[in-house]
């Protein structure tokens, strides 16, 4: 077999360095305007003394070093990007149209309520979709990434259970939960409390019953669950916190797997993150940005963080006032350029396209599973992914040494983004593999033949593993180095 | 419509690998009473052209910086942005990627991130800078996470800290258990205390403040320290070209909103969080941050490092949850600053700090227009008093084709916020004047 996809080039000459290294004293990219008014002068006890240590460079200097930088970066345009839990499907170029007209653009997030009509409609649009999509009453759209989303839930829960008078203490997390869910139940004034899954993936709902009690404010729980599989038993869960008083908080990592087919609100959770980078392919941009709207059932609407987008007849303004509101989780509004993105996003998909979304997702997951499980086996076989699933390379490390790491530095060299590698860290040498649905059935069979590939390879020639990846402009770096000689600028 | 490219022979054949006859089959473990059997109660997918249509409908309705002239601010500054910052962030190899878990396919963003990283402690002064949070307000936040211990959770902020930055944190602060006390700023800058009390964790001051003005950051610093509490400074990055960096002022954690770096106004977002700080609280900083090092033939490369710190290794024990960042908002800002080099960002502030000199003598020169704190040294920002409701002025002011500043109702419904960044032209700030002039004879 040919090598396949796209791998990143080498380009330029090597260590061609950063931009600080093209600078030359007294070279200029930028031009301002002439000063036009009489010049100020900055009091000196509050003046610089030495200028700002910039690179000096011309403005083709900065097109060149910028551009050879994106070659040497792997995008969702590059090629196959099946990073479990993250949902990277194609990023509609539509969207940036949309989010780069200048009415949305250049809209100042304090201008007079007149003016900016169309943004509010937009917002008050988006919140019903989101709304009707996760089966919630309102939803804020102000946080600006999941985990703010996470700290935005836990808040509210805090605000719900001290207005009823009741102390809480703890919230439960299954040991399988991104780390996100620990820090932001910390963050948020909890004790997080860990449940146990079963042999199969899924929660253990017996363990989970013996652990309500009076002092559990939650349950902060994904479904599909970090390991891709639905929790079947997922009515009996959110009874068994309802019982006690508690809430149930949807992390919405995963909701690509079921739009149009189920809902969490259906399901009994009572407050949702959405992550719009992820399920409604608002582009990630190498690590962000992203958005993290929150939805709530009915009964925690008077919690949601302030301003609130709200319609008057045809008119739509921001609402400061809601005396029971947690307040702001955001200096503005949110990230509302992501936001557009996502509107277009969803509103170009409506209902039909959205199901379709998510049948292709699971669909394609599967026959992935279903191609590479003989070499790489899913680590809890007896339940079904969804629209990801875990595998695991801890036969090939027995058989051989070489690990998940090493498999995925050779797709590398195949041409592939890897698989998310150690993640959930209950399963030993994890490969959570999420195609979803935009990759085609012939993207599909390429890399499972290279996953193949490389289990065939770590075994006749170990050192293409090893040694790899060959083809990208720096091997394997030493990240132990990294954070003992600590270098974090020039 | 949608983007999957299946086939009915690609389904079909697909079905049979899974051995399952129909699609149905594989959500069998959704529970009978939970699957939806009505469609999603929203319309029916339309193509490209249609939802362009509608989205340009819905931006028919706005009336933004492009065709009013912009005079807002307060966080967020219609600065020009050159072509080439988002002619390069927006490749796509960059804004189609992933938070760079795999680095040998990430160099890019990686090494435009330490570039980030190295401009940042440049402007700053100060020694080690993350790669970016999620905005100014949030940044706040952070640093506040950063300064707490278990003896010290109260935080002392300056009058001029902008109201927006003190609701966020209080947000937060309900769940971390901070107590907060803002001081009074009577003269709309000011107000050091003689001491605060051993229980603090930070005294923040805003330097230039909310109203423009320019803070004694040094003397704040100083009453900081010496109850053994750190100072953490916000700052405006356009400033520091012509103004003193945080590192010279004795501040420990400079916190920054960075849209006004190459970002667009965006009605809010996605902004940019800059935190630097001392390489003392390196590990105890939030977020990602890039650092250089060789990889097996001894190339120069660059990694996330210090992971130990952050949530997906340390989980509950993490000092900040942040996963998601800001990184494409940090790479316009790193090709901003490269394009404007010290000549560029010293003329930057030089130009806003004319302007708006400029314009507080043009607006205040109107009858019943006077400064709100007169004789407070501002940089690109000044409040005024008005005759009428400040809200009241920005609507008629609409009218005329200006977004006039913002309202600032807190301290009085007759004060405005202007601010003139180097965009501004005399010519602007002239009919600016006359309007205002108009609408208040």
């Amino acid at each position: 077999m040919s090598d396949v996809g796209a791998p990143v080039r080498r380009q330029g000459p090597p260590g061609a360095g950063t931009i600080k290294d093209a600078s030359r004293a007294g070279r200029r990219g930028s031009s301002i305007a002439p000063l036009d008014v009489p010049a100020a002068t900055i009091p000196p006890a509050y003046a610089r003394a030495t200028p700002v240590a910039l690179p000096e460079v011309g403005e083709l200097d900065v097109v060149r070093h910028y551009t050879r930088l994106s070659q040497q970066n792997y995008g969702l345009d590059t090629g196959l990007y099946p990073l479990g839990s993250c949902s990277m499907k194609y990023n509609p170029k539509v969207a940036e149209t949309a989010a780069n007209m200048p009415a949305f653009a250049r809209l100042h997030p304090l201008q007079p309520a007149e003016t900016i009509q169309g943004t509010l409609e937009l917002l008050w649009l988006l919140e019903r979709a989101l709304c009707e999509i996760t089966g919630m009453a309102r939803a804020t759209l102000q946080p600006p990434a999941g985990a703010c989303g996470e700290m935005t839930g836990l808040l509210i829960m805090r605000a719900f259970h001290e207005a009823a008078g009741r102390q809480r203490r703890t919230v439960l997390i299954p040991d399988s939960a991104h780390g996100t869910n620990p820090a932001s139940v910390q963050l948020g004034g909890y004790t997080a409390v860990a449940v146990a899954s079963t042999a199969r993936g899924l929660v253990d709902v017996d363990a989970l019953e013996a652990l309500v009690d009076e002092d559990v404010a939650g349950l902060m729980l994904t479904n599909p669950n970090t390991l891709g599989l639905f929790e079947t038993d997922i009515e009996r869960i959110t009874a068994a916190v309802h019982g006690v008083g508690g809430l149930v908080y949807y992390d919405g990592a995963n909701l690509n797997a079921i739009m149009g087919r189920t809902r969490p609100g259906d399901m009994g959770f009572d407050i949702v993150h959405i992550n719009t980078h992820k399920t409604f392919a608002t582009p990630h941009g190498g690590g962000g940005p992203g958005a993290g709207p929150v939805g709530v059932v009915a009964r925690l609407i008077p919690y949601l963080p302030v301003p609130r987008v709200e319609r008057d007849g045809d008119a739509y303004r921001l609402d400061h006032e809601a005396p029971r509101s947690i307040g702001r989780m955001h200096g503005f509004h949110g990230n509302i350029g992501v936001l557009v993105r996502a509107y277009v996003y969803v509103f170009l998909h409506g209902s039909d396209g959205l199901r379709e979304v998510s049948d292709r997702a699971v669909l394609n997951a599967n026959y992935l599973a279903a191609l590479i499980r003989d070499v790489f086996p899913l680590a809890f076989p007896d339940s079904p992914p969804m629209h990801e699933f875990v595998a695991t390379a801890a036969q090939l490390e027995r058989d051989t040494g070489l690990r998940a790491m090493d498999v995925a530095k050779r797709l590398i060299d195949l041409g592939f983004h890897p698989s998310t590698v150690y993640f959930p860290l209950v399963v030993d040498e994890a490969m959570m593999v999420e195609p979803t649905e935009t990759e085609s059935k012939e993207t599909l069979d390429l890399f499972a033949a290279a996953l193949v590939r490389c289990a065939d390879e770590a075994r006749s020639t170990p050192d293409l593993l090893r040694d790899a990846p060959m083809s990208t402009p720096v091997g394997r770096l030493d990240e132990a180095r990294a954070a003992r000689n600590l270098k974090l600028h020039w | 419509m949608n983007f999957t490219p299946h086939t009915d022979d690609d389904v079909r054949s697909m079905l049979d690998v899974v051995g399952v006859e129909a699609v149905d089959d594989l959500f069998e473990q959704i529970p009978e009473g939970l699957r939806l059997t009505q469609p999603l109660d929203m319309p029916l997918g339309v193509s490209e052209q249609q939802i362009l249509d509608d989205v340009r409908a819905l931006a028919g309705k706005n009336r933004s910086a492009e065709e009013l002239i912009c005079f807002a601010g307060r966080g967020a500054y219609d600065h020009y942005i050159p072509s080439v910052v988002w002619a390069l962030a927006g490749r796509s190899e960059f804004y189609t990627s992933y938070t760079p878990y795999q680095p040998e396919l990430s160099q890019g963003v990686l090494q435009a991130l330490f570039e980030f990283q190295s401009m940042i402690c440049e402007l700053t002064g100060l020694e080690v800078s993350n790669a970016s949070l999620y905005d100014g307000a949030t940044a706040l936040v952070e640093a506040a996470h950063m300064s707490r211990s278990a003896q010290r959770s109260r935080f002392v902020l300056s009058g001029g800290v902008d109201p927006r930055l003190v609701d966020t944190l209080r947000t937060y602060g309900a769940g971390a258990g901070y107590t907060i006390d803002v001081l009074a700023a009577p003269q709309g800058h000011g107000g050091v205390p003689d001491e605060v009390a051993g229980d603090v964790a930070a005294i923040v001051v805003q330097h230039p403040n909310v109203y423009g003005a320019l803070e004694d950051v040094r003397a704040w610093a100083d009453v900081a320290h010496a109850a053994g509490a750190r100072l953490i400074q916000v700052f405006d990055p356009t400033s520091l070209g012509v103004l003193a960096p945080p590192g010279d002022l004795g501040v420990d954690i400079a916190i920054a909103e960075g849209q006004s770096l190459g970002n667009h106004l965006a009605f809010g977002g996605p902004y940019l969080g800059i935190l630097a700080a001392r390489m003392q609280d390196v590990r105890r900083m939030p977020g990602r941050i890039v650092g250089e090092t060789v990889d097996v033939a001894g190339r120069t490369g660059y990694v996330l490092t210090l992971q130990a710190r952050e949530q997906h290794i340390r989980r509950a024990k993490a000092t900040s949850n942040i996963c998601t960042n800001q990184t494409l908002m940090a790479l316009a800002a790193t090709i901003y600053l490269a394009w404007l080099g010290p000549d560029g960002v010293r003329e930057l502030g030089e130009q806003c700090a004319a302007k708006a000199a400029y314009a507080l003598e043009r607006l205040s020169a109107i009858p019943g227009v006077v400064p709100a704190f007169p004789g407070a040294a501002v940089f690109k920002e000044f409040a005024i008093r008005l005759p009428v409701p400040a809200e009241e002025v920005c609507g008629m002011l609409v009218a005329h084709g200006f977004i006039a500043g913002v309202p600032a109702p807190w301290c009085g419904d007759d004060v405005l916020l202007v601010a003139v960044t180097e965009r501004r032209t005399r010519a602007e700030i002239d009919t600016l004047a006359e309007a205002m002039g108009k609408v208040l004879a």
